[in-house]
């Protein structure tokens, strides 16, 4: 999932300046698994919000609404209707579903409640670390599901390098991604497959160079 | 406003297996309490969530408190030690936007506590006297104010 914290309140307050109607809005999906962005996040902001801005003697109305994701058009068309007198949008949904409220409703103010923070996996209730760069060519299938872009302190391709020390990476106080890697292959008999260099990654599908775009004719529903 | 017409709202979140039945029995001792504090019925302190603990400060409450069992002592396990880490941010929610961290309380006693509940009762109801109405209500007072 996409894994985001909440901006720390003051910018979220900033962002919101004179505005008299906001229309706060949560995301069913990633955030609230991650408990920054769901519906009960977004009651405890609004709320936060209304009650502040009443001390400051310049109240403020919210509306709130949790869509079911933010990131698909057909969810974010919904707010169309709570938009009367509204004059700005807080999501609290990740980057993605910011922008796509941005997409569609051109003339009206959108700020985001949260810092989208990574692709991640749970650790334990309340902790998320970060598994995935989105590098656009996987090379889980080389280094037995444990991925060395992210995990990796360096990002390096074939490691570990010299500073692996009984396991840990000498960058972080994570476990060196490349002693789990050889520890996994060596349990699963594949230890020759570490053997092959690899090559130089192909970076021209990473995210330099705009956004990427997948398209898939086969699922469009225009004929 | 002196404190003598100050009359404060005080909402009571009680767990039902300990401290609702400590008001009962409180009741049934015949002890005195503040009737200051409005109980409010809760299958365990851990249904507590920090929204609902703003929303009784928007809606008017001087002061909020959860009653829960004693640590170790929760039906649910864990209800009362969650409850507790959710009061806690609850309580810097309300110190960062000015209403007071303070108002809001979580205490642990358990269902033969009579006595304990109406001193809980009466400490809190001390306290919010102190401290005064609620910044909110008074901020309402305001506009009414500035309305006229
Ligand atoms: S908008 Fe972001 S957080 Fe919400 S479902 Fe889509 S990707 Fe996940
Ligand atoms: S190799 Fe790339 S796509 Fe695969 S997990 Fe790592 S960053 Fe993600």
């Amino acid at each position: 999932m996409i894994v985001a914290a909440a901006k720390p309140w003051e910018e979220i307050m900033a962002s919101l300046h004179g505005m008299h109607k906001v229309l706060v809005v949560g995301c069913g999906g990633c955030v609230a698994v991650c408990l920054a962005g769901g519906e009960k996040e977004a009651g405890i902001m609004a709320s936060t919000l209304r009650m502040q801005r009443k001390l400051q003697g310049e109240p403020v109305e919210t509306e709130e609404i949790t869509l079911t994701r933010q990131c698909d058009p057909e969810y974010v068309r919904e707010l169309g209707k709570k938009l009367e007198g509204v004059d700005g949008i807080l999501s609290l949904a990740c980057g993605v579903g910011v922008q796509v409220i941005a997409e569609h409703y051109p003339n009206i103010w959108v700020a985001p409640a949260l810092n989208t923070k990574f692709a991640g996996a749970t650790l334990e209730h309340g902790s998320w670390e970060e598994r995935c760069g989105l590098c656009g060519d996987c090379v889980l299938g080389q280094t037995g599901g444990i991925c060395p872009i992210i995990r990796c302190a360096k990002s390096l391709l074939n490691g570990p390098c010299g500073g692996s020390q009984d396991g840990k990476c000498e960058v972080k106080p994570n476990e060196c991604a490349w002693n789990l890697i050889y520890e996994r292959m060596g349990r699963l008999g594949r230890l020759n497959q570490l053997l092959e260099v690899a090559e130089a990654k192909d970076w021209s599908q990473g995210r330099d160079g705009g956004p990427r775009r997948v398209v898939r004719e086969d699922v469009k529903l225009d004929d | 406003m002196s404190n003598r017409d100050f009359a404060p709202k005080i909402v009571a979140f009680c767990c039902y297996y300990c401290a609702y039945s400590a008001a009962d029995l409180a009741g049934s001792l015949r002890l005195q309490y503040p009737p200051t504090v409005r109980l409010i019925e809760q299958p365990c302190s851990g249904k507590i969530d920090i929204r609902l603990l703003l929303q009784a400060f928007e809606a008017g409450a001087d002061g909020v408190y959860v009653a829960g069992c004693l640590e170790g002592d929760c039906h649910f396990l864990q209800g009362n030690i969650r409850a507790k880490k959710r009061v806690n941010a609850a309580k810097k929610i309300l110190d960062k936007i000015g209403v007071g961290g303070e108002r809001l309380e979580m205490f642990n006693l358990s269902g033969s506590m009579g006595p304990r509940f109406a001193a809980i009762a009466t400490e809190m109801t001390e306290r919010i006297l102190r401290l005064g109405p609620s910044p909110l209500s008074t901020a309402d007072k305001g506009e009414e104010g500035k309305a006229e």
